[in-house]
């Protein structure tokens, strides 16, 4: 087959077979890697920025305006229109296929990618048109000061950002409808059965009852471990949401007013209870949500790749509730160099309690490792490499986090290159996305009815490309971090320029990877099938029939 | 060990990072390896509980380390009992430093506290060595108390070895911080801080 026949046609991929439940997954995953493509353009526009004047981009990148515009829609683009996305994607298929229930309504789900999309777009041009960039901490009173950003663009911003909330609570509401319907496995469940298992506390039962010589609380757990962790993760996705939605509406309202000639007072907002207010939220989703669904995924592959038990799953069961908990008590961390900070808050929530995101996190890294190890010999696929590299980027960033949560470090950390790129960037990049591209590799085969891959030399270009780009511009940044660059700051005499030069380098690396990867994608289901997968489906199934168990058959060596 | 300055603090962090780093990814890749291989074997055998154990003390035992040995923790912590041997105190308004005291000289092991007060952005307070690394540095948020007084934003700091130091904002407040194409840092004061009397390594 021609490689233009290939673009046209893809492999073997037929839309028209697709269930609803199936298109609206694609939908999302479709747009999320148009939006990784977007943010990945505006990391490299402001790497060269800060590689110093001999960049090759037009000077106005490098004016303070456009500059910090873009840094104002790169975590937005970034974390809502692509991470979110694929997310949600992944877990409005994942729920009704791990609890053979139907989704509950995929109307909702196209309403949530769609209000994602439009959200993220309007923030995006409320950047691009009004240089709008308050930065996506919106420190009170910046997101209000009018005397430096243009009104009509904040009003705009302000409400993409509420349609991307909209959306999340779209998302919410469809995932626990899902989980709390009574139908299908679950119909015989009362509600109270099916929340105690969600918050895992069948688990935390279990492990008493064994420690008191008691039978099992529960044999056969109401929910499967990885859709505890969905529930759990969406908990704080939903308080997220909440304090995101109620700062977007007071940043709104100042606006609203300067709009009608009537400024209100900034003055009348404690600026550091808002950043309390504001980084309490705002954490749920980074020591949150994405610790707590990372740990699930991690689960879950290792149990769809091995097709065994998980290893100590009560304790992974106990944990995600520990991990729940503690991602409500370490936004204090933020705040380590805010000097009208209490001690004592810096002290506990800051050090103490942020301490422990060392334990849940490296209690998921040692039970997805043993899981694997004892079911070897595996064969190394896509997903396998996919969920290894994952494993390693958050071995390297949450140690990096937990170093600079520290009262004596972050006098010298906070606010620098450090934590945004040897933390952030190496987290989100290698952690997440590696173990998201290890479920897309799962999935592919079910979601699109078992397409073949164009290219597996493809894919792990891809993946050799994306690992060795993602971990070596956390590092490159990280090490101008140390060396006192800071993150929220225009640097255009080439200060840090070694530095960044090599951090673009790997940067460039994972933009290549993003478009090997994309065209991997386009030439698997042809230009015909991408577009067909926005046409409304025949079949209307709002669920998927394979047993979860079949995809182990693909691991065993 | 005790540090005297961020330098030293942070050419240590990066060498254990650096190790860490290395070993984390030298595990990962020995595992990846093995888990395709139908004769590998166990080299060690990690208890589930002393692995925890590891943990808790990795998380706790970095803060009891750090304590001891960053001297600017526990003087942070006690801030308001200790007398510095100097104080300035200054104010910002609009992307401009109000009241900002001439060079200011301090003898080597002298403590001197800052104390900064925003009129209306959250801005920062960050020394910078000629070289552009970090000596020390603070948030300065906005706010008054009931009366009307401007909220304190104050840090103590103690200087142990000599040199020449740069003071910007550390924190984004708004793209009026700098000129219009971007090239200079409208916030930065060139040589704020002179510090004399240290020997060469550090201290009196």
């Amino acid at each position: 087959m021609s490689l233009m026949k290939n673009l046209i046609e893809g492999t073997n991929f037929d839309h028209t077979s697709l269930n609803a439940l199936q298109k609206v997954t694609l939908r999302a995953v479709v747009m999320s890697f148009l939006f990784f493509g977007l943010v990945a353009i505006e990391g490299m526009i402001m790497k060269l920025v800060v590689t110093g004047p001999s960049n090759p981009l037009p000077e106005m990148f490098s004016h303070p305006q456009h500059y910090f515009s873009i840094m104002t829609v790169h975590p937005i683009v970034g974390i809502f229109g692509s991470t979110y996305q694929l997310v949600f994607a992944a877990f409005m298929f994942l729920v009704p296929f791990l609890t053979k229930k139907p989704l509950y309504s995929v109307k909702l789900a196209n309403a949530v990618w769609l209000l994602i999309t439009i959200g993220t777009a309007l923030a995006w041009i409320a950047a691009f048109v009004w240089q709008y960039a308050p930065l996506y901490t919106l420190y009170w009173p910046l997101p209000a000061d009018t005397t430096q950003f243009n009104v009509i663009g904040g009003i705009v911003f302000i409400v993409g950002v509420a349609l991307i909330m909209v959306g999340t609570l779209g998302f919410i509401y469809n995932i626990y409808a899902t989980i709390f319907a009574r139908v299908g496995v679950h119909k015989d469940k009362t509600t109270k059965e099916l929340f105690i298992s969600g918050f895992g506390i069948d688990g935390m039962l279990n492990l008493i009852h064994k420690l008191t010589g008691k039978p099992p609380y529960s044999k056969e757990p109401a929910l499967a471990l990885p859709v505890v962790a969905i529930f759990r993760g969406t908990v704080d996705t939903f308080l997220d949401a909440i304090v995101i939605l109620s700062a977007g509406v007071l940043v709104l309202v100042y606006l609203v007013f300067d709009l009608g000639g009537h400024p209100l007072d900034v003055a009348a907002v404690d600026a550091l209870l808002y950043k309390n207010y504001f980084w309490w939220g705002l954490d749920l989703v980074a020591d949150g949500l994405v610790l707590i669904y990372v740990a699930g995924s991690w689960y879950l592959l290792a149990t769809l790749i091995t097709g065994q038990k998980l290893f100590m799953e009560n304790v992974a069961r106990a944990a995600l509730m520990l991990e729940l908990l503690v991602s409500w008590m370490v936004w204090s961390h933020h705040l380590l160099a805010d000097q009208g900070q209490p001690e004592m808050m810096k002290l506990i929530s800051g050090e103490m309690v942020t301490a422990f995101e060392l334990l849940t996190q490296g209690l998921a890294l040692f039970i997805t490792l043993v899981t694997l190890w004892k079911a070897r010999p595996l064969k190394m696929t896509m997903e396998l490499k996919y969920l290894l590299g994952g494993l390693v980027g958050f071995g390297l960033a949450v140690p990096a986090a937990i170093i600079q949560a520290d009262m004596g470090m972050n006098r010298v950390l906070h606010n620098t290159q450090w934590i945004i790129m040897a933390h952030v960037h190496i987290a989100l990049i290698v952690g997440l996305y590696m173990t998201l591209y290890s479920a897309v590799y799962v999935l592919w085969p079910i979601v699109t009815n078992n397409t073949k891959m164009f290219s597996s030399k493809m894919s792990n270009l891809h993946f050799w490309m994306y690992l060795i780009g993602g971990i070596g511009m956390g590092a490159f940044g990280g090490m101008a971090g140390l060396d006192g660059m800071l993150r929220r700051h225009l640097y255009v005499n080439g200060e840090f320029n070694t530095l960044m030069i090599l951090a673009a380098i790997c940067g460039t690396m994972v933009l290549v990877a993003w478009l090997i990867f994309l065209l991997n994608i386009v030439l698997s289901v042809g230009i015909k099938g991408l577009i067909g997968i926005f046409l409304p489906s025949h079949d209307k199934t709002a669920s998927y029939g394979i047993e979860p168990e079949t995809i182990a058959e693909n691991h065993k060596a | 060990m005790t540090f005297s300055n961020s330098l030293e603090l942070l050419a240590f962090h990066q060498t254990a990072y650096t190790i860490y780093a290395a070993i984390i990814i030298s595990v990962v890749a020995w595992f990846g390896y093995n888990l395709t291989r139908t004769d590998a074997k166990s080299v060690v055998r990690i208890p589930f509980y002393a692995y925890m154990a590891f943990l808790v003390a990795g998380g706790v035992g970095h803060h009891i380390f750090t304590y001891n040995a960053i001297p600017w923790v526990s003087q942070d912590i006690t801030r308001d009992s200790i007398t510095p041997d100097a104080s300035y105190e200054f104010e910002v308004k609009n992307h401009k430093w109000i009241g900002l005291p001439e060079q200011i000289t301090v003898q080597c092991g002298q403590t001197i506290k800052f104390d900064i007060k925003s009129h209306d952005l959250v801005y920062g307070f960050g020394l910078f060595r000629q070289d552009g690394t970090l000596v020390t540095q603070m948030q300065i948020n906005p706010g008054t108390d009931v009366n009307g007084i401007l909220d304190s934003n104050d840090m103590l700091w103690t200087f142990n070895h000599n040199g020449v130091f740069d003071m910007t904002s550390t924190e984004y407040s708004g793209p009026a911080q700098y000129s219009e194409d971007g090239k200079e840092d409208l916030m930065l004061v060139k040589n704020f801080v002179k510090v004399v009397g240290c020997k060469d390594g550090g201290a009196k």
